[in-house]
């Protein structure tokens, strides 16, 4: 029965990626990552991204913070918070939040201060809904290690 | 009572570990990353102990000039043996020191110019390309880094002596291009529980899961991917 629970909650996790893939939420590299886990590193994707959203968020709050100064807004400082957050982005590969800091990094190279507030507010959204699906997909994975685990025990009979 | 079956074995021989996949040379290759980025680090960092490398990570051209040894510009290495690099991967756009810079440091250095050093960059320009090549730049990847550029790149740290750089840098480009070019589509993945056609896509086998989370990795090592879309600037107008 717990065997039945573990192909459900696997097809959960693939079903989850597969809309998040078709969505443009995650592409390969995504996929990429989680070909680099095995048994020395069993959670290197969860390690990975739990990093990604540490920085991610630090670099979002700078970006608000540059962008609320009205009277000198450093463009350059911005265009370097974007690089970073759309390379690391990339890395994981969280390509929406990725294609919407290139369109944030295109207002600020034009010191376009509305479109900037406007794609900021668009990548902060891009990227909640990111966290909150990636969370999804670790909870699932973690119900599936827990479920598999119990069996272990019945075997020894 | 009827025995369960055991899938302890089954589980050994479909899981793939860094011994299987890349079989270790005789002596360990030491890389140095230089990262800003520390998502970027373990990243790479990951992809290099797949391919059976010692990896010590700096976040910066500074540190990394202090690793090896390169201190003023006295352009003694001070480093010890141990302690010896066999290949250098550097980001490109970092903060202060850039790689395009750390890169000139090192083949300026005597001791260190024959160090073979690796630009990764988001932005795949040409001139950008061109100019690191020029300036010594063994390779050139474009950011996400995969598994099969690390690969690619074991071919330099083993110290195969190519048939003439010009015809490498010739061949990286090219390969670049055509990659490219190519549609890069969503993978494939079945959202059902029956195996998957293509790759890369998620394994997902009917048969009761043993418990190691590695089962959602493909079992197969990655083949050759299309890269993500980049776009190509003939112009390099940014840093």
């Amino acid at each position: 029965m717990l065997g039945f629970g573990a192909d459900r909650l696997r097809a959960d996790m693939n079903r989850l990626l597969a809309l998040l893939f078709h969505q443009g939420i995650l592409d390969e590299q995504f996929l990429q990552l989680q070909q680099l886990e095995d048994e020395s590193s069993p959670n290197f994707v969860s390690e990975v991204v739990n990093i990604y959203f540490q920085e991610s968020e630090r670099l979002l709050k700078n970006l608000r913070a540059l962008l609320i100064e009205r009277e000198l807004t450093d463009y350059k400082k911005m265009g370097n918070h974007l690089n970073q957050l759309m390379g690391s982005s990339s890395s994981i590969g969280a390509n929406r939040v990725r294609n919407v800091c290139i369109a944030f990094r295109a207002n600020s190279e034009q010191n376009n201060r509305a479109g900037c507030l406007g794609t900021l507010e668009v990548l902060e959204h891009e990227y909640c809904y990111l966290k909150s699906k990636l969370h999804e997909l670790f909870q699932i994975e973690q119900q599936r290690v827990l479920g598999a685990g119990v069996r272990y025990p019945m075997h020894q009979n | 009572m009827a025995r369960t079956p055991v899938f302890s074995r089954r589980r050994r021989s479909d899981q793939i570990d860094a011994r299987d996949r890349f079989p270790t040379s005789d002596s360990e290759v030491h890389v140095l990353a230089v990262d800003d980025s520390l998502v970027d680090r373990k990243v790479i960092e990951r992809l290099l102990r797949l391919t059976a490398c010692r990896v010590t990570a700096v976040d910066s051209g500074i540190r990394a000039l202090q690793y090896l040894g390169l201190q003023d510009e006295t352009n003694s290495q001070v480093g010890f043996d141990s302690l010896k690099v066999d290949m250098i991967i550097t980001d490109y756009c970092m903060p202060g020191m850039t790689g395009y810079e750390l890169l000139k440091k090192i083949k300026e250095s005597s001791t260190l110019r024959e160090i073979p050093v690796v630009i990764m960059s988001s932005e795949n320009v040409v001139a950008r390309i061109d100019r690191c090549l020029e300036e010594g730049a063994e390779d050139f990847i474009v950011k996400p880094v995969k598994l099969s550029d690390v690969k690619r790149l074991r071919e330099y740290m083993v110290g195969d002596e190519k048939t003439g750089s010009e015809i490498n840098w010739m061949n990286k480009r090219t390969v670049r291009e055509s990659s490219c070019d190519e549609a890069s589509s969503s993978p494939s993945i079945s959202s059902d529980s029956s195996p998957p056609s293509s790759s890369p896509s998620i394994s997902s086998d009917s048969s009761p899961s043993s418990s190691s989370p590695s089962d959602s990795v493909q079992s197969t090592p990655s083949p050759s991917e299309p890269s993500s879309p980049t776009s190509t600037q003939s112009d390099d107008g940014s840093k």
